[in-house]
């Protein structure tokens, strides 16, 4: 059984950012059928009235008073950087 | 040789000063030297800072020093360590270095302990072999041609070996566990904000927790006294006080009352490991405990809620990376779109890449009710089953992975041992709750792990239980050939 | 065929905090490049965000000032989309639990009153600031990367371009008020997009509608929405179709330009951040932020009116701002005539900061100032042509009217005697000009009393002057 096509697998590694040559897609097309088949199994339960779990632990309201603190240094942030001018991260306009 | 010694013999050394920090320090190193040649745990060894943090510790009057007061350490290289590489074990993260602390390291230091390297691991923490590392492969001391298992393979191939006597590995599907049970170390998977995780590198923010990795578990108790607690940094974080988990190593479990989940040692668990885990089982009930089976209901289901719950979480959490402030950069790249396509696919590896595309999967219009909102429902029902069992049970009992370690290269096929290993690790992470895992036999030579699991911020419990085992057995003693020849 | 013009407003306020929303790095406009950042800011591995209690009181309160609902549960989601500006790759905002909803703000225009209704209020954190150079780069600061925002959304209410300005008007009014923003558009701190459609008169369902960006001033908004309404109006009459797009207006020509076409949808991919726990807003709470919010405009305006015999048009353009309406308040509690503090507000004060491009917080003048200038008026101590002199030295110099009118010997001559020396002595010497006024010249007189007035250095109450002059011409 195939649930994925070349072009489904092409659609969601765009939202991805992920480079999906045809070749590429196949491959990932079957990996991604064997999880969905997999996941399939979720589809037996009744969840209807069953609260999502978003936050494994029940803590509410971690607020942080608002003040300043642990500022980063520039230059120490700039080593990681490629490409900087000015003390400004550089990046190329043009889109593709 | 020093290195062969325990945790508390160290200690009197280094309070009589008969052995100085900067001593041991230069033998941990020179042990990793020697020993990692074959069993390749580390990603980096950081032997100046390590001896610049001893020369410093050397100088510290006794009332400043604490029970891990100059102890060796190796950290899983998904966890923060300012100044020092901290690659994930990626390509994408091949040249990264920290300009900032994380908790986990922060406190470890604080402690008075030294870091001596990183370790290797699945790359991004997703695997359970370490063989999803982009830069080397791990072997497992106890058979150089077996894994040691996943992703904190490095932690636990380190401290098995000998390299070190403690190392810090992080746990989101059982990542601290099974390497753990396959190494024959003791290993910790902590309750959900137990210890902060700023500074660990996210993969499923709402699973992921840091875990100690030792030879004992007492040394394991110690270290995790030192880095739980709150943390500004963290919100998720949980403000309960943390015990020093020494006092609860009474040796006492008389009364007692453990579960055993009829699924834990059902179909796929390989019948060595069973019959290794009913006598550990055994041990306990001669210890005094009382031993009921129980069902699990909803754990069948744990394997696919956690791949959707993880991989949705780590499509988000991994999006960061797209080779513009830091990591992975393609040179040459004509334009913005080609730096995002070609740095987060020549920077990630093709498990990593599959995990996202799944998660980004999984959140797309379309199957997001269906797929993620429905694990994590399922995820609620999961949770609740423990909640059921903890009613009436102080822990539930089980073994860590259904079999022994992997042979390097295998591809696990047998879908039945894929199932049942997925089932007895991934619940825990799900539920949030904390598991700790300590050698209980061998099964064709190769350690075996039992899986002690206990209710949110039980960690005393699930110390107490495992010392009171550890105690009453031998097989903490035995050590990896790996670990001879010193 | 007539068409109905339909616009929704989306707004963006910066809140004024300290810090970011979501790390402890400064939050301030004007720092440079990249140097108010914090690891999480810059999505490092490993960093996490944390919740800027402030931030979330300002979004209570100003969901609150706009007669919202307030949550009593909300949380945070990520929304994912890659950008240079967004480091993340995700924003992190609120999809389905906003701090607010269900509000309106009423608004007047043109005569007659209306009621926008507001659909959410949510927080989020703003993006970096992205600028294009010439030599193909763009060039990525972070300093706002962070910034706590609220984005208020309208329903689709607005049905011409003066609603919309009145709409940005009054919510400015409102917003500035609680004290959560400057609302400054010029800085950024309050931005906006309009979405808008047409619709023939009885139609019932929406036409397709286009998004306005880049508008910079709420002039800009009026124009923009003006011209774009113009554009579809042209489209729908030659029987073409509307293509659902984002335009961003273009300043100089005054004309809206297309961006992009909105093709495949956006999949946003939201998710409940588990980095954040959830936030349960009690009664408590609530109420200790209500009680932090001042008397709102339209409650200032009411009163101006009612209480103070204001006449509309003072009392509105009086709490425009909340600077102004206070200083007017305070003015009025020193003793000052409430009519002629408003004309001076409205009129002398405005000029003088409009012509110094200042802010009344930037001068010397205080409401006790302006109101001993106002009491001397009243009583008569002072022409109006010497307030306008006293009043230069105040907003230069700042002090007390009655102080700086005796020291520089700046009371109004109203003595008949003194007055009556004078004129005998102006009439002495302009024989003549006598002579004019009686062969009917009117003007003769003028002359004659700005003599008058030369001769006491303006220091002559004028009226008086004037009737003085006339009898004593008539002794003559």
């Amino acid at each position: 059984m195939s649930n994925f096509t070349k072009e489904d697998i092409q659609y969601y590694a765009n939202f991805a950012r992920i480079d999906m040559p045809d070749a590429e897609a196949e491959k990932f097309a079957t990996r991604l059928d064997t999880l969905l088949e997999f996941s399939d199994r979720l589809k037996e339960l009744d969840t209807t009235d069953v609260e999502p779990m978003t936050h494994p632990l029940a803590i509410v309201n971690v607020l942080r008073e608002d003040t300043p603190e642990d500022i980063l240094d520039r230059d120490e942030m700039l080593k990681s950087v490629e490409d900087h001018e000015d003390g400004l991260i550089k990046v190329p306009n043009i889109l593709d | 040789m020093v290195v062969n010694k325990t945790a508390s013999e160290l200690q009197s050394l280094l309070h009589s000063r008969e052995l100085s920090v900067k001593e041991l320090t230069e033998a941990t190193l020179q042990t990793i030297e020697e020993k990692d040649k074959t069993i390749q745990a580390f990603l980096t060894v950081t032997g100046p800072e390590a001896i610049a943090a001893a020369e410093q510790l050397d100088n510290l009057p006794d009332d400043k020093r604490g029970s891990l007061f100059g102890m060796p350490i190796g950290i899983k290289d998904n966890i923060i360590t300012k100044g020092i590489k901290t690659t994930c074990a990626s390509k994408m993260l091949e040249n990264f270095v920290p300009v900032y602390e994380g908790t986990a390291t922060e406190r470890v230091k604080d402690s008075g302990m030294v870091v001596v390297g990183k370790l290797n691991m699945d790359e991004f923490a997703m695997g359970s072999t370490t063989e999803h590392s982009a830069f080397q492969i791990t072997r497992n001391p106890w058979n150089l041609d077996r894994v040691p298992g996943g992703s904190s393979g490095g932690s636990a191939a380190a401290v098995a070996a000998g390299e070190v006597l403690f190392s810090l590995g992080s746990d989101t599907g059982g990542s601290v566990r099974q390497p753990a049970a396959f190494c024959g170390v003791v290993g910790m998977k902590p309750t959900y904000g137990r210890v902060s995780r700023s500074g660990l590198v996210a993969f499923g923010s709402s699973l992921d927790q840091i875990g100690p990795i030792t030879t004992t578990v007492e040394d394991n108790a110690m270290l995790l006294s030192a880095i739980a607690g709150a943390d500004y940094r963290d919100a998720s974080a949980s403000e309960k006080p943390v015990p020093d988990f020494r006092n609860s190593l009474t040796g006492d479990i008389k009364g007692l009352k453990i579960a055993v989940p009829a699924r834990y040692l059902g179909e796929g668990v390989d019948p060595e490991v069973r019959e290794a885990v009913k006598k550990a089982i055994g041990v306990l009930e001669s210890l005094g405990a009382h031993v009921d089976e129980v069902d699990l209901h909803y754990s069948r289901y744990a394997a696919p809620t956690y791949y959707v719950i993880s991989s949705a979480e780590a499509s988000s959490n991994l999006a960061r990376f797209d080779g513009i402030r830091y990591g992975y950069h393609p040179a040459d790249a004509k334009n913005l779109n080609e730096i995002y396509l070609r740095s987060r696919s020549e920077g990630f590896g093709e498990e990593v890449r599959k995990r996202v595309l799944y998660g980004t999967y999984a959140l797309s219009a379309g199957h997001h009710e269906d797929l993620y909102e429905r694990a994590q429902k399922v995820r609620t029902l999961i949770a609740q089953d423990f909640q059921n069992v903890f009613k009436q049970y102080d822990v539930i009992v089980g073994p860590t992975s259904a079999t022994n370690a992997y042979k390097l290269g295998e591809t696990i096929k047998d879908p039945l041992t894929l199932y049942a290993n997925d089932l007895l690790t991934t619940p825990v992470n799900l539920a949030g709750i904390p598991a700790i895992s300590v050698p209980c036999g061998f099964a064709e030579g190769l350690p075996v792990g039992l899986q002690i699991i206990g209710n949110h911020f039980e960690e005393a419990m699930l110390y107490k239980v495992a010392h009171a085992y550890e105690q009453a057995t031998e097989f903490h003693k035995q050590t990896p050939p790996a670990r001879e020849g010193n | 065929m007539n068409f109905e013009t339909i616009v929704g407003l989306e707004v963006h306020v910066e809140l004024k905090t300290n810090t970011k929303i979501f790390s402890p790095a400064p939050a301030h406009f004007g720092a440079a490049p990249n140097m108010n950042i914090h690891p999480t800011d810059l999505a490092y591995p490993g960093t996490l965000p944390t919740m800027n209690k402030q931030a979330i009181d300002f979004g209570m309160k100003a969901s609150m000032a706009l007669n919202c609902d307030v949550a009593r549960v909300m949380n945070f989601d990520r929304k994912h989309y890659f950008y240079p500006d967004n480091p993340k790759a995700y924003q992190v905002s609120q999809d389905d639990r906003p701090v607010g909803a269900n509000g309106w703000i009423e608004i007047e225009v043109d005569g007659y009153k209306k009621k926008i209704r507001i659909e959410r209020v949510h927080l989020e954190e703003d993006a970096g600031k992205l600028t294009h150079s010439d030599n193909g780069y763009s060039l990525v600061d972070l300093n706002r990367q962070g910034t706590p925002l609220i984005e208020i959304v309208t329903e689709a209410d607005i049905r011409t371009p003066n609603e919309a300005y009145a709409f940005l008007e009054k919510l400015k009014a409102i917003i500035q008020y609680t004290g959560v923003s400057d609302v400054r558009m010029e800085e950024g701190s309050l931005r906006c997009d309009a979405n808008i459609s047409l619709r023939p008169y009885g139609q019932e369902e929406f036409g397709t509608k286009t998004e306005l960006k880049n508008l910079n001033s709420f002039n800009f908004v009026r124009r923009g929405i003006a011209n774009e309404v113009e554009r579809q109006e042209k489209l729908l009459l030659s029987g073409e179709k509307i293509v659902q797009q984002t335009r961003r207006y273009d300043e100089t020509t005054g004309q809206t330009v297309l961006m992009r076409i909105k093709g495949s949808a956006n999949d946003y991919r939201f998710i409940d951040d588990p980095d954040l726990p959830e936030i349960v807003i009690d009664e408590d709470w609530i109420e200790r932020v209500r009680a932090e919010i001042p008397e709102l405009p339209d409650a200032r305006k009411n009163r101006y009116v009612n209480e103070l015999d204001l006449p509309a048009y003072d009392a509105h353009v009086l709490t425009l701002t909340k600077e102004m309406s206070d200083f007017f308040d305070e003015t009025v509690k020193a003793g000052a005539d409430a009519k002629l503090a408003s004309n001076w507000l409205m009129g002398g004060v405005s000029e003088y900061l409009n012509a110094e491009g200042k802010e009344l917080k930037e001068t010397p003048i205080t409401p006790a100032g302006l109101a001993s200038l106002v009491k001397l008026i009243s009583d008569g101590t002072i022409s109006s042509k010497i307030a306008k002199k006293v009043f230069k030295e105040l907003a230069e110099n700042g002090g007390d009217a009655a102080v700086i009118v005796k020291e520089k010997g700046l009371v109004q001559i109203s003595d008949e005697g003194t007055l009556r020396k004078v004129i005998g002595e102006i009439l002495d010497a302009n024989e003549q000009s006598i002579e004019d006024y009686k062969n009917g010249k009117d003007r003769a007189v003028g002359f004659l009393v700005g003599q008058v007035m030369k001769a006491t250095k303006g220091q002559a109450n004028p009226p008086l002057v004037n009737k003085l002059l006339l009898d004593e011409i008539s002794k003559r």
